[in-house]
């Protein structure tokens, strides 16, 4: 038994076991952190099967940005947590029975089926690039060379998604007095002044002669 | 006793096996329900490396790149649905979601 095989096992019970907590524990807050060792096993699995990259990768973006972003929201929540939990221990045997039965068929399918131990000769790779770059370099050249299309798609998909994070969680307040200073450049002098005519002397209204003792002291 | 393909196969079994049973067990909880939504994830991109490294094959590891992008926009906007959801009924019970009478 090597070096490699022990170190799977030890992941692969620590992954698991984590896993395991992510889905039973009362805390949604140790959730989010049994999820960051999951996440972080997982990442020394891949590790182990040579995704250098994508194993790094997982540990950057997902636990250091994805994870905590969880983290932020869930401490936010002030979620009721006995009342969300009504019927977990009633469903509990059902859906051991129904993951056990899951496990052990698709294990005895797959440790019985695939018995690849060896790895094999690249195929359906650019020439001379598996075998003496880097894991890193060799999945840039493949992602910039035949995957360029799917990389600027997936990038757009994340502009779109930012913007819609952004736009779904944006709220303007109703008693801001906030001025926005872009209507305040633009503003014309005649927006703000308006020049009425007003005549200063009224024409002289004639009056009839007899009246004008009585009503004397109107202008 | 070496390590075959099968192992981290079943490994991503178990793991995709045992997020089922999350959402199986925590149908009321919204933010667990995406937690085990990320760990399925997760067990699928474990196959797509090991199919990779056993197969040699590098075209798996960039579609293992991609969907850990859908899978960080698919959070995001998760998320920010979760805040508005709990901001505007102070609550995330999924059973309480039934204003479009499904």
């Amino acid at each position: 038994m090597s070096i490699t095989t022990g170190l799977f096992y030890l992941f692969s019970t620590v992954l698991l076991f984590s896993a395991f907590r992510v889905i039973t524990t009362r805390n949604p807050v140790h959730a989010v952190l049994f999820l960051v060792l999951t996440f972080f096993q997982a990442s020394m699995i891949w590790m182990l099967l040579e995704a250098e990259f994508l194993s790094l990768t997982l540990i950057l973006v997902y636990v250091g940005a994805v994870m905590v972003l969880f983290l932020f929201v869930v401490m936010m929540l002030d979620v009721n947590i006995e009342k969300l939990r009504v019927g977990f221990w009633k469903h509990f045997p059902l859906a051991a029975i129904m993951g056990g039965l899951i496990i052990f068929e698709m294990c005895a399918l797959l440790l019985g089926e695939f018995r690849v131990s060896e790895v094999q000769v690249a195929v359906g790779v650019l020439e001379g690039v598996v075998s003496q770059d880097s894991n890193t370099r060799a999945l840039g050249k493949l992602l910039y060379l035949n995957y360029l299309y799917g990389l600027e798609i997936a990038a757009a998909l994340l502009l779109v998604a930012m913007i819609a994070a952004v736009g779904l969680t944006l709220r303007h307040r109703k008693d801001s007095k906030a001025i926005d200073p872009g209507t305040q450049v633009r503003v014309k002098a005649k927006d703000r002044l308006k020049v009425v005519k007003v005549t200063t002397t009224l024409p002289a209204v004639p009056v009839a002669s007899g009246d004008a003792s009585a009503e004397g002291g109107k202008p | 006793m070496t390590l075959t393909l099968g192992h981290f196969l079943s490994l991503g079994a178990v793991l995709f096996a045992l997020s089922v049973i999350g959402i199986f067990l925590n149908r009321k909880n919204l933010i667990v329900l995406m937690m085990a939504i990320e760990l399925m994830l997760l067990a699928v991109n474990t196959n797509f490396i090991a199919f990779s490294h056993y197969l040699g094959d590098l075209n798996g590891q960039i579609f293992v790149f991609f969907i850990l992008t859908v899978a960080a926009a698919e959070a995001a906007i998760g998320l920010a649905i979760l805040v508005l959801l709990f901001r505007n009924k102070a609550s995330i019970n999924v059973d309480e979601l039934d204003s479009l009478k499904g």
